[in-house]
């Protein structure tokens, strides 16, 4: 709180120079590993992404799900929908549903479309958890390869107004 | 050596208004003390308001509670992040930037008409946010507001009258210094607590400017005269000015950290020009930091991301990590020059503990580096925050560093804002002593109680999770964890609010003869310009269990994050 003498430019104490060059170490590591995974590793964040409008994005949606529907899901009366292997699938967004429901087969890739048609929504797929934002306008794709199989929740995890805790989707994974 | 501030006349003034404080020998201009008084009576307003709101939603999302309805959960959600996030530690801040470019510089307060000014913009901005907010049920679109959520045009308006007012106030700093500096108030460089001040006001300015970039578009966007805004655009912006605000905090919060330590034990920075390049560090490598909020948006590429995450080279977490160390070094140097010299932690032991700075010292930086700081930089990673974006390991996060961290530093100052510049007895001092720990704790099973929850799934800002059954039952442990943490938290929060009011309302005005509120009748300030270059390097005073220290935090850092990339491994491919 008080002024500093008036030359205070000194040389690093021992211990300081220690810390600051083992910390400096860590820091250059923090910083490797991120290119390290984006060649190395198999999970990385998508950066696909294409301009949209909700009209042309709705469109699309409405085309695959005529071309691949194979059923409805009991529960909420949505289509579901089988596409095959290494497709272009597409996922919409909206006040408060996920639509439609897909079914993947496990191991396969898929390039997975989103896109919103109102506000911004937050893509949580449990307990898998992997988590992408959503914005209106915007048609963000992720390849992505289904290790284990099962039924998979898509929460909504960006707040979308009022109803935004009732906005779950579902994604099927069958062997193959 | 340092030297307290002579006591000699201001002759150029135009006219001298202020008092000789007994306890510091500092001058006190007049205008100053009133600043700093009204500006932390209304941060204690919002922090009274902020904390019931956060009573409500933390007893929402305790599942067996289950509160409020969705509505009133989200709009008391937007409320409590305004309040506390913004209103509170602005409110804070602005009176620590009148103090620190006044008081501390022994020079009087250049600007006070202005200061005035920007304080009444913030006082009517912020109170109309939370009428808004509680008015109007289209209001309730979380503090950060994306676009296209619309909300009432007020609600942005009073987001731009807050923050124009913060942007005066913050020039009116810089007015106080230059003054100061011309008038020759003080000579040779700022004090470091001044210095950390400093870059804290400077990060201001570009935050609130960028603040404005983000929210000007949205009014005029609400009253229907921009008709396109792009919600990717705002995020960034609107980021720009969301993230860059808590490093302002974080520079503030560290000033006040010196501020404390020397304070309660008479500490002499170890080595000023390795904690003033740490703050410079900040300054130049932090706003990058932005970033970590666009992770995972479209549109953006990997190297963006991994070049704005990383700030640069991590360079703003090396600042925060040689803060880390000078700060308990230069407390275990002054504590071993007073002879407490046994082993390697002797110093600790004998440490104030019962002194409410101290305990708000060391909390504060417990939780901010060990929970907060850790755990930030890991979901800030670019690759594993698609594991952590929008879950509740977030405000696990920021709850450590900004309530935790922040909060407890700033609480633990008041109580020696409120014989020094109130100029009123402090009351309930055995409350005092124990608020900093009830408080600290109760925020750490808050945020280790997200941070659980979080990596389990559970979403935030969300009013029930539990509803589609896709978490598991063990998240109702988690859940309650945050519930009694919170509670906690909360007691700690009411016991602070009780201290101030009952100390500041009742008893006469008095003026300060001690520095130190419990333990003991030294005056630690004094005390540290004592400290002489040699006797902090004598071999015995040398800062051993500190390092010690450290390295045990490195280690801990190490493991959080290297066990992130294993369980980022583990889930599907996605690229």
């Amino acid at each position: 709180m008080l002024a500093p003498e008036r030359t205070w430019w000194k040389p690093l104490g021992r211990m300081e120079k220690t810390w600051l060059t083992v910390a400096f170490v860590w820091c250059i590591f923090l910083t490797i590993m991120m290119p390290l995974w984006y060649f190395m590793g198999k999970q990385n964040v998508p950066t696909e992404t294409y301009r949209t409008t909700t009209e042309a994005y709705g469109a699309k949606v409405n085309a695959f799900v005529d071309q691949y529907t194979v059923g409805k899901d009991a529960a909420t009366g949505m289509p579901i929908v089988a596409p095959p292997a290494g497709s272009d699938i597409y996922l919409r967004a909206m006040k408060w549903q996920w639509y439609p429901v897909l079914q993947l087969e496990q191991g396969e890739t898929y390039r997975l479309h989103i896109s919103s048609m109102d506000l911004n929504h937050g893509f949580s797929l449990q307990p898998v958890n992997i988590n992408l934002q959503v914005l209106p306008g915007y048609d963000y794709v992720a390849t992505i390869v289904p290790t284990t199989n099962g039924d998979f929740t898509i929460v909504c995890n960006e707040y979308c107004d009022v109803g935004h805790h009732t906005m779950a989707g579902k994604v099927i994974v069958v062997k193959k | 050596m340092a030297t307290l501030a002579p006591t000699t006349p201001w002759t150029s003034a135009a006219k001298d208004d202020y008092r000789v404080c007994g306890v510091t020998t500092l001058k006190v201009d007049m205008h100053t003390e009133r600043l700093i008084i009204a500006n932390a009576v209304m941060a204690v307003v919002c922090l009274l308001l902020g904390g019931i709101a956060a009573l409500l939603i933390a007893l929402t999302r305790w599942q067996v509670f289950h509160l409020l309805p969705a509505n009133w959960f989200y709009r008391l959600l937007t409320l409590h992040g305004i309040d506390m996030l913004v209103a509170w530690i602005v409110f804070f801040e602005m009176a620590g930037l009148h103090f620190g470019s006044t008081a501390l510089l022994n020079a009087r307060h250049a600007a006070p008409k202005l200061a005035w000014f920007g304080f009444i913009l913030m006082t009517v901005g912020g109170l109309m946010v939370n009428g808004v907010v509680l008015v109007d049920p289209n209001s309730s679109v979380m503090f950060s507001a994306y676009v296209p959520l619309k909300a009432h045009p007020l609600f942005y308006l009073s987001y731009i009258l807050f923050a124009v007012g913060a942007l005066i106030t913050v020039i009116t700093f810089f007015i106080n210094i230059v003054t100061a500096k011309r008038e020759g108030r003080f000579s040779g460089s700022l004090p470091l607590v001044v210095f950390g001040l400093m870059t804290a006001a400077i990060l201001a300015v570009y935050t609130l400017l960028e603040g404005a970039a983000a929210i000007v578009p949205a009014f005029f966007w609400s009253l229907g005269i921009l008709k396109n805004y792009d919600p990717g655009i705002y995020r960034n912006f609107f980021w720009g000015f969301g993230h860059p605000a808590q490093q302002v905090n974080l520079a503030a919060m560290v000033a006040i950290w010196y501020a404390l330590a020397q304070m309660t034990t008479g500490i002499r920075p170890v080595n000023e020009k390795f904690s003033r390049l740490a703050f410079i560090l900040y300054l130049f490598f932090i706003n990058l930091g932005s970033a970590h909020h666009l992770l995972v948006d479209p549109g953006l590429s990997f190297a963006w991301k991994a070049v704005n995450t990383s700030y640069a080279m991590y360079l703003a977490v090396l600042g925060s990590m040689m803060h880390a160390f000078s700060i308990p070094a230069a407390i275990e140097i002054a504590q071993r020059a007073k002879g407490h010299n046994k082993g390697l932690f002797g110093w600790l032991r004998n440490a104030p503990w019962g002194e409410p700075g101290f305990a708000a010292l060391i909390m504060s930086m417990i939780i901010f580096g060990w929970i907060g700081g850790v755990t930030g930089v890991t979901i800030g990673t670019e690759q594993i925050n698609m594991l952590a974006h929008n879950t509740m390991r977030l405000p696990g996060h920021f709850h450590a560093t900004v309530v935790g961290g922040t909060t407890t530093a700033f609480m633990g100052f008041t109580y020696y804002v409120i014989p020094l510049i109130f100029r009123k007895e402090l009351k309930l001092k055995s409350w005092a002593k124990l608020q900093p720990y009830v408080f600290g704790f109760g925020t750490i099973l808050v945020s280790l109680g997200m941070i659980t929850s979080g990596l389990q799934g559970v979403a935030r800002r969300h009013w029930d999770i539990t509803f589609t059954g896709v978490v598991p039952g063990t998240v109702n442990i988690t859940l309650a964890i945050m519930g009694i943490g919170a509670l906690i938290a909360v007691t700690g929060g009411i016991m602070y609010i009780t201290i101030v009011l009952a100390s500041i309302l009742t008893g006469p005005r008095l003026e300060a003869e001690n520095l130190l509120l419990t333990s003991g009748t030294n005056n630690p300030l004094l005390e540290s310009t004592k400290l002489t270059d040699e006797m902090m390097e004598r071999p015995q005073n040398q800062p051993k269990g500190t390092l010690v220290l450290v390295f045990a935090f490195l280690v801990w850092f190490a493991i959080y994050y290297l066990s992130n990339w294993w369980l980022l491994g583990r889930t599907w491919f996605i690229k």
